[in-house]
């Protein structure tokens, strides 16, 4: 048994709603885990199960070989961050760091020691005795994060920390959460709805849709194997392009263009899924793009242009290719590198 | 800088506001300073005069009432303890209760509310004589008890706390529960803190309140050791003119300034908390 495991988990509210599905997930020790998904997917509520601040409609939570099913959160040794931090208002830092070990009864100077610690560990030692409308954006993510990590416990629940901030101080402090877990050590749960996040975080990846874990692995496992449509339109970016298309005899026909021997035996309606970045200028071309509007990054070009039935087909090609608007573009597909979904259910054919 | 003519105007009103309210109580205070036979044959005064401190003393220490026991400042200490108790419980009784029923989702929180809030409608004056029934099978009356218990629970302020409490987010009570915080603890460390402006607005009201009950003090209380302030300026104005004693108006006016301390301690002493709890923007 692995160091969190759910089992069939599943979550009807009162009104009926099925938020969380039958899930069953294992976390090892140590491990970063992220939960991907739109919003209502069921992300949060999954994480807040697994904090005791959700009710377990059915299945079994195991938390480091305890059965945590009916544990109270304040037993249940985890800690969690919130979205808008939770912080105490009418603490100061140092309070707000100290309170859950003063609940535990833990002696005053070793609180004080593990207080000062923690904030040596996240640069927030100079803030400790202010309040914390005192402290901008990014230092009361800390002190939330110092508000977990001082409690050293078995896992922390991260519940989209990040959603609060500016995107320059995001990726600093995304970058900052990694090292902190990595440098720490504890097991983490991480819920967010954004993809870069998820991908940057994660050592291994839930994306969730509909209460449903619709895939579970490494980040590139993820991006390189997508199984449904649904994971290939939500991890990547920008988004991967889809085509309509039918199969028949190993014949993929899509958009006025054919590719032959293809590996699978299914047959009927489509969905052709190819990546921005998975495609090559080519005098071989499969697709012909008539460009109708480039976004400039610096680093990349992302050109956009219509087919013969589809809007914004977009192609991403290296920031120092010049492409003007009108021109047309001969296109070809990388190496093989596209993904066929049956229409109907959305799983992966080939 | 230019003053507009609509800003003299406000102004002017503003100032005969505040004439309108401290005047009388300038007369008051001058007019306590002078003895008895100069307002009775000047009327009242606008400039003090020299008898302040005879005065004072007088009503303060002089023994009145028909059994010639009771002075004025037995009567302060009652109200004080009076408006104090009630003050004190209503805001504990309220903000529990508030407590009670914003985070105990139990199935009747709601017709509860609405039960304690129709109580407004029904005032102690309204249900004065079952409230002495019950208080005097108690054997409460002419005791502090008496004078407190029957006026501590309040709609008022539990209404005021819930609507406060209702604004606290939920994810602090989460946060607290994973710190490891109780149901008492919470109470204690989180909403007590939180609200402390809340409470010391509430508790400013409930002593003005309960420093100004009239009714109940004199229907609870045939001990002259029991009587409030309010009671005593009753007494005072309706003095006998048996004898040839002129009316000791000089006294009655210094009785009236004295009558107002308290309360006006009260404010100024809170409203510091008050101020503070505006100014930092704590959530």
């Amino acid at each position: 048994m692995s160091f969190l495991d759910l089992k069939n988990v599943t979550k009807i509210y009162p009104n009926g709603t099925k938020a969380v599905h039958e899930t069953s997930l294992s976390v090892d020790e140590g491990e970063f885990m992220v939960f991907v998904g739109p919003s209502g997917c069921g992300k949060s509520t999954l994480l807040r199960m697994v904090a005791g601040l959700e009710d377990i409609t059915d299945g079994d939570i195991n938390l480091d070989g305890k059965l945590i099913n009916n544990v109270d959160p304040s037993e249940r040794d985890v800690a969690m961050v919130f979205q808008n931090y939770a912080l105490y208002p009418h603490m100061n830092v140092y309070n707000n760091l100290a309170y859950g070990l003063k609940n535990r009864g833990i002696d005053k100077k070793t609180i004080e020691q593990k207080v000062n610690d923690a904030a040596k560990l996240l640069q927030i030692s100079e803030f400790l005795q202010r309040k914390p409308s005192m402290l901008s954006g990014g230092q009361r993510q800390r002190v939330a994060m110092g508000r977990a990590i001082v409690r050293n416990p078995k896992i922390f629940l991260f519940d989209e920390p990040l959603s609060n901030l500016d995107a320059k101080l995001r990726i600093q402090m995304r970058l900052e959460i990694k090292k902190l877990q990595q440098k720490v050590g504890v097991t983490s749960i991480f819920v967010t709805h954004d993809q870069v996040e998820a991908m940057t975080l994660a050592d291994r990846l839930a994306v969730i849709n509909n209460g449903i874990i619709e895939q579970l692995g490494t980040p590139i496992e993820i991006y390189d194997n997508p199984k449904s449509l649904f994971v290939a339109g939500f991890i990547g970016s920008p988004q991967m392009n889809f085509l309509d298309g039918n199969l028949k005899n190993k014949t993929l026909s899509a958009e006025g263009f054919e590719i032959k021997d293809i590996n699978s035996d299914f047959e009927g309606d489509v969905t052709l899924g190819i990546r921005p970045e998975h495609l090559i200028q080519s005098d071989n071309a499969l697709i012909n793009l008539k460009v109708e509007l480039v976004e400039q990054l610096g680093s990349d070009n992302l050109v956009y242009g219509q087919l013969k039935n589809k809007n914004d087909f977009c192609y991403r090609c290296p920031g120092n290719q010049k492409i003007e608007n009108g021109t047309e573009l001969n296109l070809q597909i990388d190496e093989n590198k596209y993904y066929i979904f049956d229409k109907s259910s959305g799983k992966r054919v080939n | 800088m230019k003053i507009k003519p609509l800003q003299i105007i406000a102004h002017i009103i503003l100032i005969l506001g505040v004439l309108l309210m401290i005047v009388p109580i300038w007369i008051s205070f001058a007019s306590s300073s002078h003895d008895s036979v100069t307002i009775l044959t000047e009327g009242m005064k606008f400039h003090l005069g020299d008898q302040l401190a005879r005065n004072y003393n007088e009503v303060l220490n002089e023994k009145g009432g028909w059994s010639e026991e009771v002075t004025a400042a037995k009567m302060f200490i009652n109200s004080f303890i009076m408006a104090l108790g009630i003050a004190t419980l209503k805001v504990i009784i309220s903000a529990m209760s508030a407590y009670a029923l914003v985070y105990y989702r139990f199935k009747l929180a709601v017709p509860i509310f609405w039960l304690i809030f129709i109580t407004l409608l029904v005032p102690l004056e309204v249900r004065i004589f079952p409230s002495y029934k019950i208080v005097s099978d108690l054997g409460l009356t002419n005791s502090y008890t008496g004078l407190i218990l029957p006026l501590v629970a309040s709609a008022t302020a539990t209404f005021f706390f819930r609507q406060f409490y209702k604004t606290i987010p939920d994810e602090l009570l989460e946060s607290a529960k994973l710190d490891g915080a109780n149901a008492w603890s919470f109470f204690i460390d989180f909403l007590v803190p939180l609200s402390k402006t809340m409470i010391a607005a509430m508790f400013i009201f409930m002593f003005v309140y309960g420093y100004s009950q009239y009714l109940w003090p004199l229907i609870m209380t045939t001990a002259e050791e029991y009587w409030t302030v309010v009671m005593g300026m009753k007494i005072i104005y309706t003095e006998s003119y048996e004898g040839v004693a002129l009316p000791r108006t000089a006294e009655r006016f210094a009785y009236i300034i004295l009558s107002m301390i308290p309360p006006v301690l009260v404010v100024v002493f809170l409203q510091k908390w008050f101020i503070k709890g505006l100014i930092q923007t704590e959530k």
